[in-house]
């Protein structure tokens, strides 16, 4: 019977949704990646996940734009790291504590405006799927790969152009060191608060542009605190992959895959009770952080503000 | 512009650059108060002054970190504004800083490029800033990999990718910050031979320190700070390292501690092959074996970093033996937890007063009472006894002439110098049996400084059992009576302060040993 369940249809199935649903971490992580390499841990990315779903959305439904929407979404983001920066950086708060109120902002903001604006669940016609001629053709690997919408492709370019970003730009190299030692960049006329406002504000928009993903290309609907924990494992992620974008990648990956195949084992009623089924992926989660993050050593600045000792 | 007037590294020189009359307040401190000082192409001005004298707050405006409240700055006789650390290098000043200023994490290269423009644009170009390093340490004789990770690199190495950095940026001008205090006798002499050279090709040095015989030894004039006030500016030749000193402390000071005669009793502490890790991983010791006698002073010379934290951890339970015993009075305390050995009279200062030696948020009087708080007449049951905590406090902070307003002061609220007084009081007020010193005087200034050595001297009198170890060489020379060099985790070799010369102590802490030394040297 197992055999059964598994035949190729439904593998190629498993893997082309997982590849679909690694889009909201790969933004979100990416996002979260480049502000703790500069120092900042960033718990609010739910919050700012779930604001900018909404806005995206909403945005999408009355303009009928999806463009529009993604631009809500990316100003959202945007303006919600902008005042992460200004608690972060100028009023140096404990960046936990603030990035969870950050966090409960969201999740009541995009409630509230969803009451008071929609109040019913509605949907959208959302990013559709891309047809490429040639690969999306090919047998198999064109169905897992080549058959997803705009944004899902983006988010893997993302990957290298990050990496690149971090590792090859003075940019990069300046927001890898104020991460490590802020003192000694300051030192050498590096902007230290400049830095991290970009970063925090980049983070924001790339994880508006995760909310986004979510309402107007994968799901198509807003519903309250639909991300569920979304941003938070994006967070869980970074440290997964080493503040590495290709590390990243490979985290979302594998939590997307495991999640696509207890979404399926669901469908299919295999006997396993959902409860346990559902937890996997969070289990899976925390048994590779558990193996691997005590190998790796995060940014030595990380939660630490900088300030000129005067 | 002339070719005399052009540095090696092809800028141009600082003729002159001249303070004059610089104030800076923090809340509550004056830290600088209407200081002159000038500094001249091709000549080594050292500023020396006590911890606190304003050596730090003074260039710390002049490389732009700090603004000062009044004053003014003159570069070749013309006044510049410098608010920032980027004003001050393009004005060609550079700052060797005491803490190392570098990302460790990253490549040399990195290092050198961060925070610098790039020839092309938004990209890096490493390939070429690696080629002008290159280019910059053959002229200046500084050997350096530019691929190196920091972290890879000794403490000499980084100082050097220090100056680099700075000759990179065009520094005419160079402050080294207490740049000696963290190598070895060797490396000393190679910086200052580095030193003299860009001297001679026209750099102008300011070299900040409170040893003194560097400071006669290497620099051309001499000024001394005290409270924030400049006392004078003398060239080094007419002065005397007496004269520094009492300038710098506004008393006669004396040099050598009385050490006096002792005779050694029994063997207090034993270390036999004791093995143990370190937190990176790597061997933290490897098979160290020692002795301690009573009315003893065992020194620990060596760089920092070379298994001393980790020695010092063993010995007071704070740390994992893996192979290996140690002994207490005779007896095997192997992987003893810290409350047992204390109950043995053990006694720690430790190396990080601030993390280890006391709590920072807690009183002067209950910071006393750490280690017995538990006991009669501290405490009864469950219950302390606040009268007595109370009146023990007032009997300490007098015997040990603690300066603070009150005994329920918090800790964290002290001087550096009188933090060590409450660690000292509570740790040597118990007539301990074994003392285990680390760095008991860093950071302090010479009046603490005499201080902690005294007592130090007291308890060996008293006959203490003392380890102590320091990477202060002149630390080590003043009190012990034996000297025990660590490298690498394992004791080089052990040497009685009879036969001890900086030079033999110095090639043992590079982990030569002195008759293989030369054999290499041939």
């Amino acid at each position: 019977m197992i055999s059964d369940l598994f035949s190729v249809t439904v593998l190629i199935g498993i893997l082309a949704s997982g590849i679909r649903l690694a889009t909201p971490y790969l933004y979100a992580a990416v996002g979260e990646t480049f502000s703790q390499r500069s120092g900042v841990l960033n718990l609010g990315v739910e919050g700012q996940m779930l604001l900018g779903a909404f806005a995206a959305f909403y945005v999408a439904l009355t303009t009928g734009n999806l463009w529009l929407g993604m631009l809500a979404a990316m100003i959202v983001g945007a303006v919600m790291g902008l005042a992460m920066a200004y608690v972060t950086v100028n009023l140096q708060a404990q960046q936990g504590i603030s990035g969870i109120g950050f966090y409960l902002f969201g999740l009541g903001m995009s409630d509230l405006l969803f009451q008071k604006l929609m109040g019913t669940v509605e949907t959208v016609k959302g990013f559709p799927r891309i047809y490429i001629p040639g690969l999306s053709d090919i047998p198999v690997l064109g169905e897992i790969f080549f058959n997803h919408n705009l944004l899902v492709y983006l988010a893997y370019l993302l990957v290298p152009v990050a990496w690149f970003v971090l590792n090859k730009t003075t940019l990069g190299l300046k927001i890898r060191a104020v991460g490590e030692n802020p003192d000694a960049a300051d030192s050498l006329g590096v902007n230290v608060a400049r830095v991290r406002y970009f970063t925090i504000i980049l983070g924001g928009t790339l994880s508006g542009i995760a909310g986004a993903s979510l309402s107007i290309a994968l799901l198509n609907v807003f519903q309250q605190n639909m991300t569920s924990g979304q941003g938070f494992i994006a967070v869980a992620l970074v440290y997964f992959g080493a503040w590495r974008p290709v590390g990243v990648l490979g985290g979302a990956l594998l939590f997307s895959m495991v999640n696509s195949l207890q979404l399926w084992m669901q469908v299919k009623n295999v006997p396993i009770p959902p409860d346990i089924a559902v937890m996997l992926p969070y289990v899976l989660t925390i048994l590779v952080l558990v193996v691997t993050v005590s190998r790796v050593r995060a940014p030595s600045a990380l939660t630490k503000p900088f300030e000129r000792e005067e | 512009m002339t070719e005399s007037n052009l540095l090696p590294s092809g800028r141009t020189r600082i003729d002159t650059l001249e303070i004059r009359g610089i104030t800076k307040r923090f809340p509550g401190v004056l830290a600088n108060d209407r200081v002159d000082f000038d500094v001249k192409t091709g000549e080594v001005h050292a500023l020396l002054g006590e911890n606190g004298a304003g050596k730090s707050t003074l260039m710390k405006i002049l490389y732009g970190l700090y603004h000062p409240d009044e004053g003014e700055i003159l570069l070749n006789g013309k006044p510049v504004a410098i608010s920032s650390p980027t004003d001050a290098i393009n004005l060609g000043i550079g700052m060797i800083h005491q803490h190392f200023m570098l990302v460790e994490s990253l490549t040399v290269v990195e290092n050198v490029a961060l925070g610098l423009p790039s020839s092309r644009g938004a990209l890096t170009d490493l390939d070429r800033v690696s080629k002008r390093i290159v280019e910059l340490a053959d002229i200046y004789g500084l050997k350096i990999d530019p691929s190196a990770y920091i972290w890879q690199l000794s403490v000499g190495q980084q100082q050097r990718v220090e100056i680099i950095k700075a000759l990179y940026r065009g520094a005419a001008l160079l402050i080294l910050d207490e740049p000696t205090a963290v190598l070895t006798p060797q490396e000393v002499d190679e910086l200052f031979a580095i030193m003299r050279q860009m001297v001679r090709d026209g750099h102008a040095l300011i070299f900040i320190s409170h040893k003194l015989h560097e400071v006669v030894e290497i620099s051309n004039r001499v000024t001394v700070l005290r409270d924030g006030r400049k006392i004078g500016t003398r060239p080094t030749s007419e002065t005397t390292k007496q004269i520094l000193a009492n300038w710098m402390v506004g008393r006669e000071v004396g040099f050598a501690p009385d050490r006096g005669d002792v005779e050694f009793g029994e063997v207090r502490l034993q270390l036999e092959n004791v093995a143990c890790g370190s937190d990176r991983g790597t061997p933290g010791l490897r098979g160290v074996s020692l002795e301690v006698r009573a009315g003893e002073i065992l020194g620990i010379a060596g760089v920092s970093g070379n298994g001393q934290r980790e020695l010092a951890e063993i010995v007071t339970g704070l740390r994992r033996i893996v192979s290996g015993n140690v002994r207490l009075d005779g007896q095997d305390v192997t992987n003893f937890p810290p409350g047992e050995l204390t109950e043995r009279m053990l006694s720690y200062i430790p190396e990080e007063r601030m993390r280890d030696g006391v709590i920072r948020e807690f009183s002067v009087a209950e910071n006393l009472i750490l280690r017995e708080h538990h006991k009669q007449p501290f405490s009864r049951s469950a219950f302390l006894n606040l009268r007595e905590i109370s009146a023990h406090a007032n009997r300490l902070i007098e015997r040990f002439q603690v300066k603070t307003p009150s005994q329920d002061t918090l800790a964290k609220n002290l001087s550096g110098g009188n933090i060590q007084k409450v660690v000292l009081a509570r740790e040597i007020s118990r007539n301990p049996r074994v003392i285990v010193a680390a760095q008991p005087t860093r950071g302090l200034d010479i009046g603490a400084t005499e201080y902690v050595r005294d007592q130090l001297l007291e308890q060996r009198k008293r006959g203490a059992a003392i380890l102590l170890i320091s990477e202060d060489l002149d630390e080590i020379l003043a009190l012990s009576d034996r000297i025990a060099v660590i490298y690498e985790g394992q004791i080089m070799d052990i040497v009685p302060r009879a036969d001890a010369t900086p030079e033999k102590l110095g090639l043992l802490m590079a982990g030569v040993h002195p008759e293989e030394g030369a054999h290499v040297v041939k």
